[in-house]
This record gives C-alpha cells, structure tokens and sequence, in this order.
C-alpha cells in the first residue's frame, strides 16, 4: 500500500502550527526579559529610565515591530485553532481561515507599523 | 507537488480527552481560555503603550509609576503576568516534551522551568503590590506628576 496522502504535512495547517512554535517560545523568553527589565522600577528610577532608555534605540524598534508581529500572529492563529476544533464550519474552512490569520496580522501591522516607526526614528 | 505521508500503525492504547487524565485536560482547557483572555490584556497593554501617546518614547519611571499607582493597572498587570506566565510555561513544557529524548535532559530543563516561571511570577507580583511610585531620595523630576502633591 503506497503512503496515504495527507491534508496536514505539507499543507498550510503544518505551517501555521511552526509558526505558532516558533512564536510562542520567542514570546516566552521575551516575556522573561521584560518582567527583569520593569522589576527595575522597584530598583530606581534611574536604573529603570537607563535600561528602559536602550529599548529607545533603532535596533531595538525593530526588535519591538517583530515582537509585536509575533504576538499578533500567535494571537490570530490561536483564534483559528480554537475554532477549528469548536466549529465543523470553521474545520471546512481552515484553509480560508489561514488566510484570514494573515489578512488580519497584515491590517494589525499596517496600523501599528509606520506610527510605531516614525515613534522610533523621529517625526512623530 | 503532494505531501505524503507514512502508513500510520494504530495506537497501542487510544488516546481522546477522556484518558488524556485530568491534569492534561485541565492544562488544555487553561491554554484556550486564558489565550483569549490575554489577547484582550496584551492588545490593550500594546495599545495603551506603544500605539497611543508618544509610543515607546513615553515610556519612562515616570509613565510606569503613574499607572501602576492605580489598582486598577496593578491587578490587571498582576493578571497579565501570571496568565502570560503560565499559558508561556505551559506551551514550553509542551515544547520541551517533544524535543529532550533522554529523561535526564528532559527532566532538568523542565525543572528549569517550573523554577524560572516561580521566579518571574513572584519576582513581578511582589514589584507590582510593593512598589512605591514617589521614592522619597529620587530625583523629583524623574517621578510622576502625582507626586506633587506628597
């Protein structure tokens, strides 16, 4: 019996869950540093405005935009993983609902993208 | 180009929610419900901010003293945190399980683990409910604006 073809491997449904992964753990160990870094408030204000101060920089706007993206992705996608084990609708549409998931992630960054930029690299 | 995929052999034991046990349905019922709750958290924590005001830019002591002086944002922070924590810790130990093969390895980290999730979830609640936006021997205008009045 040759190997059955699958819906999954391959497909957009296996992507979507690297994609979760991969956001996920970066999340977490963002979400480690950044309790670290705000525990400083209850160090000084000084101590809090220098570290603080770096975030401030280009590199780190950048590293924030990719924060931001990830947790959008992370957020939209877990939204569809819900539904498709709740709804046989949304089990039918999975396909469409990538798509949605990225719709939305790409309307969430348009928003957050230029003002967040011009924030970081002056102009606004 | 289709994928394929190996002739799947059937499970010795099945495996469905019900003889998953209690502790692992629990810990995917936690995953989806405390999921939406943080995307309402984090989405309003990234609106309020990075997007409204002056973005990253405002964030200073200052910004940070002036909220979490409120009840209102030290709870929903203390919520943020420790949903965030244990969804987080939850996910990597899910990550973890597929990964380390040998049981040393995989026991080790996910001690790590356990011990890294205690440690931030209590290092950030006792900042949030300790913390003192007006420090008495601190630069006065590096405190928020309700320090004024003290």
């Amino acid at each position: 019996m040759s190997p059955a073809t699958t819906l999954y491997r391959g497909h957009e449904g296996m992507w979507m869950w690297v994609v979760h992964r991969t956001t996920g753990i970066a999340i977490f160990f963002f979400l480690l540093v950044h309790v670290l870094d705000t525990a400083l408030v209850r160090v000084s204000p000084e101590a809090y405005n220098e570290v603080i101060g770096s975030y401030k920089t280009p590199l780190y706007a950048i590293i924030e935009a990719g924060l931001v993206a990830a947790i959008a992705l992370h957020a939209f996608n877990g939204l569809r993983v819900i539904a498709v084990d709740r709804s046989t609708w949304a089990l039918r549409h999975q396909r469409q609902l990538v798509w949605a998931v990225w719709i939305g992630f790409a309307i969430l960054m348009l928003g957050f993208l230029p003002r967040h930029l011009m924030h970081a690299f002056g102009g606004a | 180009m289709m994928a394929q995929a190996p002739d799947l052999t059937a499970p010795k034991r099945p495996v469905s929610h019900s003889t998953l046990g209690r502790a692992q349905r629990w810990s995917w019922i936690f995953q989806r419900v405390s999921g939406v709750v943080l995307i309402v958290l984090i989405f309003t924590h990234l609106f309020i901010n990075l997007w409204s005001g002056d973005g990253i830019n405002q964030i200073d002591f200052a910004f940070v003293a002036g909220k979490l002086a409120s009840p209102f944002w030290q709870w929903f922070d203390f919520l943020m945190l420790t949903l965030a924590m244990i969804h987080g810790a939850n996910g990597m130990r899910m990550v973890i399980d597929d990964y380390a093969r040998k049981p040393a390895w995989r026991a080790t980290l996910q001690w790590a683990l356990r011990i890294a999730t205690v440690v931030i979830v209590v290092l950030g609640t006792l900042v949030l409910f300790t913390f003192d936006p007006c420090p008495a021997d601190a630069d006065p205008s590096l405190l928020p604006s309700i320090c004024e009045d003290i």
